[in-house]
């Protein structure tokens, strides 16, 4: 108890250090791969995309980050082990942090696009097995995270698969896909409006200390759904049909509109992966933070305060703008064949993947949501071309993530007990 | 600073456009034959020699999008038709230009000159077949439409149409190939033996240009029909 008392503003300074370089890493790492699809469809411009994901990353880090940020912070660990040493808890969420960054470092340094997500809960397991014993974690829930990383690409991939298809049905089948386009697309501009503004209202603005009941919610979201369906209608009217005589179907006119919808998506995209993926870098602060106030008891029902969820997004923005721009960059004039329309359905069934999850609690990862969409859209007929080797590769580097978040977060963990007693 | 993006690696390169470039070329290949033919009619050797020297270049540089386009197809790409539907179309096409080559060789290295009473019946057997070609080459460019719309049922609906105009250029050829064969019949007393043996040959070969033309669109059928 009394190394917490005595070393308590170390603790608080070292978490929000290392919390902040946890998050400069998702930045920097994630937030390419959720902007990737609708640059690459060169439906925004890099910097669109990064205007967009400073607005909408940090919305969705402040306003819907919280419910993920618990299932991080004491899901994995039994809470009860850790009564009698409770700085053990600080040093493991130190060293969970600083491994996990670390990592993150290293990955985005090598172009590897990991997974954010593996890379905290594996430091986090590291940590627990090495320093408490394998008892302490509990491996239902550890099970139960590892299990959704299976269900989360294919949510996302047949979520991605039925939007293609719907699509292909209403669209690019009609006798004037131009006419048909002009008429559905806002609709899907509703669908977007409406998931985020849910699940903003459902699960996120508690922390703010907003409360609504579920039929209020579901009132202000289809509200919300309208007002960008009426932007979008506004949007779509300036775009006009292609002159070009080769181009008989119209197609060229309705991937433009689709271009102006990728614009909801990118938006969607950034607010649902701030909203996840911040609860990596902010879960273990939250947790520090928590047993330093307390003086040493681990309170589960502690919420996560308001400026610690700002400090995570702000971190995420400034790895973004430092690092994940160029990131963005090479995405951009490296994805050629991908085009707005199914741009807009992988990326959308991500983001309503994300989004859903973070709502159940569920820490998934968007790298893996994304290839499962993509795979989907794949799958509908809609991809030219998949390149199932690098899907292979990027699904290995997951892999390594766990157990190399785990062997730092290990390390770093004596380390601290070194130092600190 | 990262270079190689394994997300941007994901989307692998699209076999399809160097599909579309390549009939493209085989179709410029037989187009060429025409002014070949011209040529050979008015004995113009040095012309006819340019011809075939245009046409032996597309043929290189339609091997060249072939061998670009298997190499380009790994079994690790994940694409929205079969693999091996798509290598069989490759080759069907390229048979097209091959074909289109060995016509001019053999018409240069032997000087053949079409008898004056079948130029003009020639003419338009030739004609038709390069038609042919140039409707196979459309149909592919439909693929592209439909590949943009994930497979949509209207654009099918006109690729089907394109394809049976295709089958019906093909049996137009078919039977100008038969009158031709008859009128060669009656005169070929008149020539000599060995060239009547080769003008045969030739004309069986244009043949061959429209049926391949006319495998490439049952083979875009069977590629798009599942």
């Amino acid at each position: 108890m009394s190394i917490i008392v005595q070393n308590g503003d170390i603790f608080i300074i070292l978490a929000c250090l290392f919390g902040f370089f946890m998050a400069w890493g998702v930045g920097a790492n994630d937030v390419a791969n959720a902007m990737g699809t609708s640059v690459g469809s060169k439906a925004i411009t890099i910097r669109q995309a990064i205007i967009i994901a400073v607005i909408f990353e940090f919305l969705g880090a402040w306003l819907a980050g919280g419910q993920v940020t618990e299932t991080i912070r004491k899901g994995i660990i039994d809470p009860d082990l850790l009564e009698h040493d409770p700085q053990l808890l600080v040093y493991g969420m130190l060293a969970a942090l600083l491994a996990a960054g670390s990592w993150l470092l290293v990955a985005s340094m090598r172009g590897w696009p990991v997974s954010t997500t593996h890379s905290i809960v594996g430091a986090i397991v590291g940590f627990a097995v090495a320093g408490l014993g394998i008892d302490s974690v509990d491996w239902t829930k550890v099970g139960q995270i590892a299990a959704s990383w299976l269900v989360s690409p294919l949510l996302a991939g047949s979520i991605a698969y039925m939007l293609f298809r719907s699509v292909q049905r209403l669209i690019f089948e009609s006798n004037d896909p131009f006419a048909a386009a002009k008429r559905y697309v806002p609709m899907y501009v509703f669908l977007v409006g409406f998931i985020i503004a849910m699940v903003t209202l459902v699960k996120g603005l508690k922390h703010v200390g907003l409360h609504f009941s579920f039929l209020q919610s579901a009132l202000l979201a289809a509200l919300a759904g309208l007002v960008v369906m009426v932007m979008g209608a506004y949007l779509e009217r300036r775009i006009s049909r292609s002159k070009r005589k080769a181009d008989r179907m119209g197609f060229e006119g309705v991937e433009r509109i689709f271009g102006m919808l990728m614009i909801f998506t990118a938006c969607a995209m950034a607010f649902a992966h701030g909203s996840n993926d911040v609860a990596n870098a902010v879960g273990p602060l939250a947790a520090v933070i928590s047993v330093v106030e307390s003086r040493g008891a681990i309170d589960t029902a502690a919420l996560v305060p308001w400026w610690v969820l700002v400090l995570g997004g702000s971190g995420i923005v400034v790895g973004l703008v430092t690092y994940g721009h160029r990131v963005i960059a090479t995405l951009g004039t490296g994805i050629t064949e991908l085009t707005p329309s199914r741009g807009f359905a992988a990326t959308l069934a991500a983001a309503t993947t994300v989004v859903l999850a973070s709502g159940t609690g569920l820490p998934i990862s968007t790298t893996h949501t994304l290839v499962g969409a993509v795979l989907g859209v794949g799958l509908a007929r809609g991809m030219q071309a998949l390149n199932l080797r690098v899907i292979g590769t990027i699904v290995m580097s997951w892999l390594i993530t766990l157990p190399a978040g785990a062997g730092l977060a290990i390390m770093f963990f004596f380390m601290f007990k070194g130092i600190f007693g | 600073m990262v270079t190689s993006n394994p997300f941007t690696a994901m989307f692998g390169r699209s076999p399809f456009q160097p599909l579309l470039s390549h009939i493209a070329k085989a179709s410029e290949c037989a187009g060429e034959l025409l002014p070949f033919f011209e040529a050979t009619l008015i004995g113009d050797w040095e012309a006819a020699t340019r011809h075939r020297e245009t046409i032996t270049r597309l043929e290189h540089e339609a091997d060249k999008l072939k061998t670009e386009l298997r190499l380009n197809l790994p079994n690790t790409l994940f694409l929205p038709v079969s693999r091996s539907d798509l290598l069989e179309l490759i080759s069907v096409q390229d048979k097209i230009a091959n074909k289109a080559r060995d016509i001019t060789g053999i018409m240069l290295g032997r000087r053949m000159q079409v008898p004056e009473e079948l130029a003009q019946p020639m003419r338009d057997y030739l004609k038709t077949a390069i038609a042919t070609v140039e409707q196979a080459r459309k149909a592919l460019e439909e693929l592209q439409e439909l590949l943009d719309s994930g497979f949509g049922r209207n654009v099918s609906q006109v690729m089907m149409k394109l394809i049976g105009e295709l089958d019906q250029l093909e049996r137009q050829a078919d039977d100008q190939q038969v009158a031709i064969r008859r009128q060669l019949f009656e005169i070929e007393e008149k020539l000599f033996s060995i060239d009547v043996m080769f003008l045969y040959k030739i004309i069986d070969w244009i043949g061959e240009l429209s049926d391949r033309a006319e495998r490439v669109g049952s083979r875009l059928q069977i590629l798009t029909a599942r």
